[in-house]
């Protein structure tokens, strides 16, 4: 049994990785060719650094990923605390129903509503051309909002509010109180929260491709490559993109154990 | 600890978007003519994806060596699509200055008085340009509405080491021999376009029951078939998973560089060929901006970088007659007169006859 199932964790973790693996395989490949290995180089790398095309594209899709999700973030959590607030039991419902409703929304449906409003909204100012930087930016914090409020709230819920009064009691401003005492125990699930933005803003094609304009970001451009075949270039981009999300990942969660075991050796 | 890794990550991409090489193609008068007032403005260009020379590998980057130039910033957008160019253009919301659609596009937008006139007399490398290609029997493009950028003509690829030599003929597509091992276009107008030209038909046809007919003949060869298929055909003939397939001319010489076995033939029937050409739409916000970069795209040097990366046919006179040139008398790129095939372009087709055409197509898939 105990066979069996390493085996079946071992398939699971070969289907999730194998393509990845074999993108990178074939990154360092030293012929134009992204099906037959001909020998080891770093050709694309080097051809990657040349590239404006592409690292314009790049820098775009950071610049959106970074700022959509310190925004969405900033407002989730503030959300959060408010809906939390909030004394009737239905309002709150309604408000969580009205949040988490463009999360089920097909994204197809997200993008071409918000195009829709920015060209009218666009088009009542006079304005030629209205989708650019920041549209995609708007619709980005959009989608990131609901995400961040989901990773926040459960958090604030389980928080224990009475801190909160004594931090009130002892003389601290309600402002004071929620950084000083809240603030600091619902930060990882900021963080988590924050992360996840971070990366469904990286990885967004359907949205950004209805609102971006002249502002497009890496999974667009990539796409457009689709008549030709895409570049080995993209899949030298694409790996050093997996291995520093990764690298980020493991340092956040060895930060994260060792700031567990701080805590728990303070408790 | 983060921090710190952030500031390495944010030195190392910054370093590699700095060490972009400055290329010295040009001499000084040259890169004079070019200095304007215009310094400073934006100038927004709508492209094919990949259909620009653009540093990887070593080539010449062109919008940057445009931007060094001139001083306008170059917002390069790209499309996958004559049709997804047309309804970005359509929708509003954006403006660009300069798109480079293909020849049935370029007719609709005209007709739909989307185009605005170029000023051919500012142009002093007019005189490259090839104006045989303005032709209302044949191209449907208008002189002063477009100037012709790349040329390409769709063949049959096949593996020689798989199979032996076809019949020069679409029919090959169908063959009872090859069965699994073919592979045809996965879009509307070239998809017909195979069986079209084995009947006879005009690929322009607007006689519905010729549409029909073409689509019969589609579905008499899907058994046949191993798959409807775009850039995948790319892999698919590399690697030998199928041995014959249609493509356009150019891609079958990127191809061949990965694997020597294949061969390339165009059709007795005769057979596609497409332009596309650099047009200035109505929404343009930066004319003069949008006409030195039509300038600068028809500069030898230019146009020779775009043509050696891009792969296909140049319709660039400097260009064709410079034996620099990496595909100088190819004779795939440019068939002899005598080798020539029989040729017909796309044309803008009305719109009842189009959606006949894609309902039989959706038809075609779901067979």
């Amino acid at each position: 049994m105990k066979t069996l199932s390493r085996i079946y964790i071992a398939l699971i973790l070969l289907f999730l990785y194998a393509p990845v693996a074999v993108m990178i395989v074939f990154s360092f490949n030293s012929g134009g060719s992204v099906w037959v290995f001909e020998g080891f180089s770093l050709d694309w790398y080097k051809g990657l650094a040349t590239n404006s095309s592409m690292l314009t594209a790049l820098q775009h899709t950071l610049i959106v990923a970074v700022l959509s999700a310190i925004i969405s973030t900033v407002m989730g959590t503030a959300a959060s605390v408010g809906i939390l607030a909030l004394r009737k039991k239905f309002t709150r419902r309604a408000v969580m129903s009205a949040t988490n409703i463009p999360m089920m929304n097909a994204d197809i449906v997200t993008g071409v509503s918000l195009m829709l409003l920015f060209v009218f909204v666009g088009s009542l100012f006079g304005l030629k051309e209205s989708l650019g930087f920041f549209t995609v930016l708007a619709a980005h914090i959009t989608f990131n909002l609901p995400y961040v409020i989901l990773s926040v709230l459960p958090r604030l819920r389980a928080t224990d509010m009475s801190l909160n009064e004594a931090a009130l009691d002892l003389g601290c401003t309600p402002v004071k109180a929620f950084f000083k005492v809240i603030l600091p125990s619902i930060s990882t699930s900021i963080f988590t929260g924050a992360i996840m933005a971070f990366t469904l803003s990286l990885d967004d094609f359907v949205i950004s491709y209805f609102t971006c304009g002249h502002y497009q970001t890496l999974p667009i451009v990539i796409y457009n490559m689709t008549k030709k075949t895409v570049s080995p270039d993209v899949y030298a981009l694409s790996t050093i993109i997996f291995l520093a999300v990764f690298v980020l990942l493991i340092l956040y969660n060895t930060l994260q154990s060792k700031a567990d075991l701080r805590r728990g050796i303070r408790a | 600890m983060l921090k710190k890794i952030f500031a390495v990550l944010l030195c190392l991409t910054l370093s590699i978007s700095l060490c972009g090489c400055g290329y010295e193609y040009f001499n000084p008068e040259l890169e004079a003519s070019y200095t304007s007032d215009l310094a400073g403005t934006e100038l927004n260009v709508y492209n094919w994806g990949e259909y620009i020379s653009d540093g990887s590998d070593g080539c010449m980057d062109v919008n940057r060596e445009f931007e060094r130039i001139t001083g306008i910033k170059v917002n390069y957008t790209t499309f996958e699509s004559n049709e997804t160019m047309y309804s970005q253009l359509d929708n509003g919301g954006v403006s660009y200055d300069i798109i480079i659609p293909s020849e049935y596009m370029i007719e609709r937008l005209m007709s739909e008085n989307m185009l605005e006139k170029i000023d051919i007399s500012k142009l002093s490398n007019y005189k490259y340009v090839d104006t045989s290609y303005f032709n209302p029997d044949t191209t449907g493009l208008v002189e002063g509405y477009a100037i012709p950028y790349n040329v390409g003509m769709v063949g049959i690829i096949y593996n020689s080491a798989l199979i032996d030599e076809p019949e020069h003929s679409w029919t090959a597509l169908w063959d009872e021999k090859y069965r699994n091992m073919s592979l045809n276009f996965n879009n509307p107008r070239d998809g017909f376009m195979t069986a079209q030209m084995i009947k006879g038909y005009s690929v322009n046809s607007t006689n519905l029951a010729e549409w029909n007919d073409a689509c019969e003949l589609l579905k008499s060869g899907k058994d046949v078939l191993q798959s409807y298929v775009m850039d995948e055909i790319y892999g698919k003939l590399e690697t030998g998973e199928a041995a014959i397939g249609p493509y356009y001319a150019g891609d079958y010489l990127v191809m061949q560089e990965v694997n020597p076995d294949l061969k390339f033939f165009y059709p007795e029937e005769g057979t596609n060929i497409f332009i596309d050409a650099i047009c200035i739409p109505k929404c343009v916000k930066n004319y003069e901006a949008a006409l030195l970069y039509i300038n600068f795209l028809l500069e030898p040097e230019i146009a020779l970088a775009n043509a050696e990366y891009i792969g296909y046919a140049s319709p660039h006179t400097a260009v064709i007659n410079n034996p620099d040139y990496c595909y100088y008398q190819n004779e795939i790129l440019y068939p002899k007169k005598e080798d020539m095939p029989k040729v017909e372009y796309y044309r803008n087709i009305p719109e009842e006859v189009r959606m006949h055409y894609e309902n039989l197509w959706l038809d075609l898939k779901l067979y």
